[in-house]
C-alpha cells in the first residue's frame, strides 16, 4: 500500500512538472500572437491538405474499398484526430536522440522531475492544436453523415476510441524514442508507424493487403485506433473476421501498448545512464 | 543518517566507471573494448568545503561530476551526497543541489531569464520569500537586472553563466557542481564569477566542487584542490602541498658582469637557460635558496639576482606528463 | 557549414573548382549520417507501400484515371518516394534550416561579406546534397517498390537520362524556392511560419498527395503550371514517358524556366537583404 501511495504521489508530481513547463511554453508562444496563428493555421491546413486529397479521389469515384465518402472521413477524422492529440502532448519526445548528441538530455536529469515529462513537456507547441481541432471537424461531419443508429453505447465507442487512439499513438511516440536511446538518428523511423499509420488508417482496410492488416492488428496493433470500433459503429464486418468482442478491446491494448512503451523508455534511460551515450 | 553534521558530505569510495566504446577495425567490423573513465577513485568533501577538482582533458573530471549528480550510475564503488545515492534517488538529491555546466545552460533557451526563474521556483517548490531574496542576492551581486526580460539564447556567454549559476542556486542548495565555470568568458566576467562563488561559499555554507582548467579559478577560490588523471586520483590536498608532488622548482635568475659559460657545479642546482650576462639556474621548490645564492656568489661576479617561484600550470603540467611516461 | 577558400581565385576555372568542392561537400557531409539514411529509406518504404495501397484501390475504381494506367500510377508513387529527400521541398533536412538559423543569429552578415557568391555556394551545397539523396535514399525505395508491385519503368536510356536531368532541375528549382524562404527571415522575426507554409504547398502542387493530372478542370490545369509541379510531377511524367519526342525537351524547359526565374528573384531579394544588414548593421 506504502508503494501505490508512493508511485500514485509520484505520478501526481509528474503531471504537475508537465503543466508547469506547459503552461510556461504557452504563455511564451502566446506573446508571439500572430507566428502563432499562422503556425496553427498551418497546422491544420497540413492535415486538411490530406483530406482534400480525399476529396479530390472522390470527385472521380463514388467509393474506396467499398467505403463512400463519409465513412472514409470518419476513419481519417477519428485516425488523425487521435494521432493530433498524441502529437500535441507527447510528439516532443521525438526529439530525444538529438537531446543524446548534444548532451542537453543531461541537463534534465539533474532537475528534479522525472526526465520523460521534461522531454515531452519541453518546447510544448500549442500550434500543433491545429491538426486534432481540424480533425475533430471532418470527425464532426462525418459523424452526422453516417448510417448510425445512435446510443449512449455507441457514444462512449466514439470517445474511448479517441481516446485509446491518442494512447496507441503516444505509446509508438515514446518506443520511437526509446529506440533513439540506441540509435540516436532513427528519429525517422517512428514517423513510419505514426504518421506513416495515420496515412494508413485513413483508408478502409480493405484497400490493402491482407498481410499488412494482419501486420497492423497483431504486430502493431494500429488497427485498434479506429479501424475495429469504427468498423463495429458502421456495423461492417472487419475484413480479418476477428470475433465481435475484439472491437472493443482498445482500451486494453492501449493500456497494453502504454505499459510497454514506459519499460522500453526505462531500459533506454538506464542504459544512458550506464553508458552515458 | 550522515546527514549534516559529518565531515562526509560528498563521500567516494573505490568509484569506477568503464564504459564500452566500440571501435571501427576495418571496414565493417568493430571491436569493442573496454575504457576505464574513473578508475577507482575514493575521497571525502566535507560540508562548507570548497574544492578545485582538476585534470587534463579525458581524465574523468565530468564523469566524475555526472555520477555525483545522479546523471550517471557508477560501474561499481558507493557514492553518497548528504547520505543520499545519487543515481538511486535523483530527484530528490536534484532538489538539494545545484549544477552548472560551462557548456550548456540548464536555462531554457527561448524563454527569457525571468521566465527561466519563475519554472525553477516552482518546479523546485522554493517557497516565495526564499526565492525572492535568492533572486535578489544574485541580481544584485551578478548584476542580473538588465538581463531578465531577455531569453537566454540573446544572452552572451559571460551573461548566461552568471544567469546559469543564479538559477543553480534560487532553491538553497546545499551542494553545487561546477563543470568549468568561466571557460570562455572574459576576464571581468570571470573575475566576478569567483567573487560570487567566494561570497556564497562564505555566507551561506554552500559545498562547491568546481572543475575547471583555469588554475587561476583554483588559486582564487579553493583551499583544497584534488587532480585526477587517467581516472586516478593523484593529488589530494592543499595548493601548496601540490608543488612538492609534482617536483615543481624554483628558478634562481642571476645577472652575471659579463657573458659567461653556463655555471656548473653548484650543488642541487642545475643551469637552464643562458641569454648574455643573464643565467637560469633550476632548484627544487622545498629546498632553501639561501645555499644556491652563496654557493653562485662565492665563484662568479654576481651584479643582480631574483628567485622566482614555480609556476603552478608548469607544476600541473609536469604530474600529467609524469604520470603519462 | 564549412567555408573552403581556394587559393588565388579569380579565374572562371578557379570558381568552377571552388562550387565542385564545396558540392562536393554537400555530398559527404550527408553521407555520414548513416542511421539517418537507413532509417529514411525504412520510412520511404513504407509510406510507398501505403500510398500504392491506395492508388491500387483508386485505379481500380477508375482505371486510366488522369490518363495513367495502374502500373504507371504505382511509378508514379515510387518516383515520389524515391524524391523526396533529393528535393527535401515538402519535408525538413536542407540547406534552408542552417541558413535560417544563421539570419536568425546574425552569422549570414559575414557570410555576405565572403569573397564567394552566397547563392551560388548554398546551391552548390544542396547540390551535393541532393546527390547523395538520390544514391543513398532513392534507389533503396525504388528497387523495394519495383519487387513489391508491377511498376512500368521504361527501357529507353533516353528516358532515364531525361528523367536525371529532371532531377537535377527538380532540385534547382526546390533550391529556388527554399531559399526566397529563407530569405525572407531578414524581414520576418520567424520565418519558420513561412516554411511551414512552403512545405504544405509543395506537398499539395507538387503532386506527392495526388498526381496533378488527376486534378480537375481549370484549377487542375493552373496547378500544372507552378513551379512546385517540377518536384514531383514533372519528372515521373518524364520517366513515365509522357511527353513524347520534343515534347521532352519542353518539360526540361518548363522546369530551367522556373529555376531561372525563382533563381533571379532569389537575387534581387539578396540584394536587398544585404542593404538591410548594411544600413541596419545586422
Amino acid at each position: 500500500m506504502a508503494e501505490s501511495f508512493g508511485r500514485a504521489a509520484s505520478v501526481r508530481h509528474g503531471v504537475r512538472a508537465y503543466l508547469l513547463i506547459v503552461a510556461m511554453w504557452v504563455r511564451s508562444t502566446l506573446t508571439y500572437r500572430a507566428s502563432f496563428v499562422i503556425m496553427a493555421v498551418g497546422n491544420a491546413a497540413g492535415s486538411g491538405l490530406e483530406f482534400v486529397a480525399i476529396l479530390l479521389m472522390f470527385s472521380h469515384i463514388d467509393a474506396l474499398g467499398g467505403f463512400g465518402l463519409p465513412e472514409v472521413a470518419l476513419l481519417y477524422g477519428a485516425s488523425a484526430t487521435a494521432l493530433g492529440l498524441a502529437d500535441l502532448l507527447l510528439g516532443n519526445v521525438e526529439r530525444l536522440g538529438s537531446r543524446v548528441r548534444d548532451g542537453t538530455l543531461d541537463v534534465l536529469l539533474v532537475r528534479p522531475a522525472p526526465v520523460y515529462v521534461q522531454v515531452a513537456a519541453d518546447r510544448f507547441a500549442l500550434r500543433r492544436i491545429g491538426r486534432p481541432l481540424q480533425a475533430l471537424a471532418v470527425l464532426g461531419w462525418a459523424l452526422t453523415r453516417v448510417q448510425v443508429d445512435w446510443t449512449p453505447g455507441r457514444v462512449v465507442l466514439v470517445v474511448a476510441m479517441l481516446l485509446s487512439g491518442a494512447a496507441i499513438f503516444g505509446a509508438i511516440f515514446t518506443l520511437g524514442a526509446a529506440f533513439q536511446f540506441v540509435a540516436q538518428d532513427a528519429a525517422q523511423v517512428q514517423n513510419s508507424f505514426t504518421y506513416g499509420g495515420n496515412a494508413m488508417l485513413q483508408y478502409p482496410p480493405t484497400v490493402f493487403s491482407r498481410e499488412l492488416v494482419r501486420g497492423a492488428t497483431f504486430v502493431i496493433p494500429l488497427a485498434f485506433v479506429n479501424w475495429l470500433p469504427a468498423l463495429r459503429l458502421l456495423g461492417r464486418d472487419d475484413p480479418l473476421g476477428l470475433p465481435g468482442w475484439v472491437d472493443f478491446l482498445g482500451p486494453v491494448v492501449a493500456a497494453v501498448m502504454c505499459g510497454g512503451a514506459a519499460l522500453a523508455w526505462r531500459a533506454g534511460l538506464r542504459g544512458y545512464r550506464s553508458t552515458g551515450s | 543518517m550522515t546527514d549534516g553534521t559529518e565531515p562526509g558530505f560528498i563521500e567516494l569510495a573505490e568509484v569506477a566507471k568503464a564504459f564500452q566504446v566500440r571501435r571501427k577495425a576495418g571496414r565493417l567490423r568493430r571491436s569493442r573494448h573496454e575504457v576505464r573513465a574513473v578508475d577507482g577513485i575514493s575521497f571525502t568533501v566535507g560540508r562548507g568545503e570548497m574544492v578545485g577538482y582538476i585534470g587534463p582533458n579525458g581524465a574523468g573530471k565530468s564523469t566524475t561530476i555526472k555520477m555525483l549528480t545522479g546523471i550517471l550510475v557508477p560501474s561499481s564503488g558507493r557514492i553518497r551526497v548528504a547520505g543520499i545515492d545519487p543515481s538511486r534517488e535523483r530527484t530528490r538529491l536534484a532538489r538539494r543541489m545545484g549544477v552548472v555546466f560551462g557548456q550548456r545552460t540548464t536555462l531554457w533557451w527561448d524563454l527569457p531569464l525571468r521566465d527561466s526563474y519563475e519554472l525553477v521556483r516552482r518546479m523546485y517548490r522554493v517557497p516565495y520569500d526564499t526565492y525572492r531574496k535568492n533572486l535578489d542576492r544574485c541580481v544584485e551581486l551578478l548584476d542580473l537586472g538588465p538581463l531578465l526580460a531577455t531569453p537566454v539564447r540573446q544572452l552572451s556567454l559571460g551573461q548566461r553563466m552568471r544567469g546559469d549559476i543564479a538559477a543553480a542556486l534560487l532553491h538553497d542548495p546545499e551542494v553545487l557542481y561546477l563543470d568549468e565555470p568561466t571557460i570562455g568568458l572574459d576576464v571581468i566576467s570571470k573575475a566576478r564569477v569567483r567573487d560570487f562563488l567566494r561570497e556564497v561559499n562564505a555566507s551561506l555554507g554552500t559545498t562547491v566542487l568546481l572543475t575547471t582548467h583555469d588554475l587561476t579559478d583554483i588559486e582564487q577560490l579553493c583551499r583544497r584542490v584534488m587532480v585526477i588523471d587517467h581516472g586516478r586520483l593523484v593529488y589530494d590536498g592543499g595548493l601548496a602541498g601540490l608543488h612538492e608532488v609534482g617536483e615543481s622548482e624554483r628558478t634562481l635568475v642571476v645577472d652575471l658582469a659579463r657573458e659567461m659559460a653556463p655555471i656548473e657545479g653548484v650543488p642541487g642546482a642545475r643551469t637552464v637557460k643562458v641569454e648574455g650576462p643573464r643565467q637560469w639556474l633550476a632548484f627544487p621548490a622545498s629546498q632553501s635558496a639561501a645555499p644556491v645564492v652563496a654557493a653562485v656568489a662565492e665563484r662568479w661576479p654576481l651584479v643582480d639576482l631574483s628567485v622566482r617561484e614555480p609556476d603552478i600550470e608548469d607544476v600541473i603540467a609536469r604530474m600529467y606528463t609524469g604520470r603519462a611516461e | 557549414m564549412f567555408w573552403h577558400r581556394t587559393a588565388g581565385g579569380g579565374a572562371v576555372g578557379g570558381a568552377v573548382a571552388l562550387y565542385a568542392a564545396v558540392a562536393r561537400g554537400g555530398f559527404r557531409r550527408y553521407a555520414t549520417y548513416r542511421t539517418a539514411t537507413a532509417a529514411g529509406v525504412f520510412t520511404n518504404t513504407v509510406f510507398g507501400c501505403l500510398i500504392a495501397y491506395t492508388f491500387q484501390a483508386l485505379w481500380h475504381e477508375r482505371p486510366h484515371l488522369g490518363g495513367y494506367d495502374q502500373a504507371q500510377a504505382l511509378t508514379f508513387v515510387w518516383v515520389g518516394q524515391a524524391l523526396l529527400a533529393t528535393v527535401a521541398l515538402t519535408m525538413g533536412g536542407g540547406f534552408h534550416e542552417e541558413m535560417q538559423e544563421r539570419i536568425r543569429s546574425g552569422d549570414i552578415a559575414v557570410d555576405l561579406y565572403r569573397p564567394a557568391d552566397l547563392q551560388l555556394w548554398w546551391l552548390a551545397a544542396d547540390l551535393g546534397r541532393a546527390g547523395f539523396q538520390l544514391l543513398g535514399r532513392g534507389v533503396l525505395p525504388m528497387v523495394a517498390g519495383a519487387l513489391l508491385f508491377d511498376l512500368a519503368l521504361p527501357a529507353s536510356p533516353l528516358l532515364w537520362a531525361a528523367f536525371l536531368a529532371s532531377v537535377a532541375l527538380a532540385v534547382t528549382v526546390s533550391f529556388a524556392l527554399r531559399y526566397l524562404v529563407a530569405l525572407s527571415g531578414f524581414w520576418l522575426l520567424d520565418s519558420s511560419g513561412v516554411a511551414v507554409l512552403s512545405g504544405l504547398a509543395a506537398m499539395f502542387f507538387s503532386g506527392t498527395l495526388l498526381p496533378l493530372r488527376v486534378f480537375p478542370g481549370t484549377f487542375g490545369e493552373v496547378v500544372r503550371m507552378l513551379p512546385w509541379s517540377s518536384a514531383h510531377q514533372v519528372p515521373a511524367d518524364v520517366l513515365l514517358g509522357r511527353y513524347p519526342g520534343l515534347g521532352l525537351l519542353g518539360a526540361l524547359a518548363f522546369q530551367a524556366g522556373w529555376a531561372a526565374v525563382l533563381l533571379a528573384a532569389g537575387r534581387l531579394l539578396q540584394a536587398a537583404a544585404t542593404r538591410k544588414v548594411v544600413v541596419q548593421g545586422g
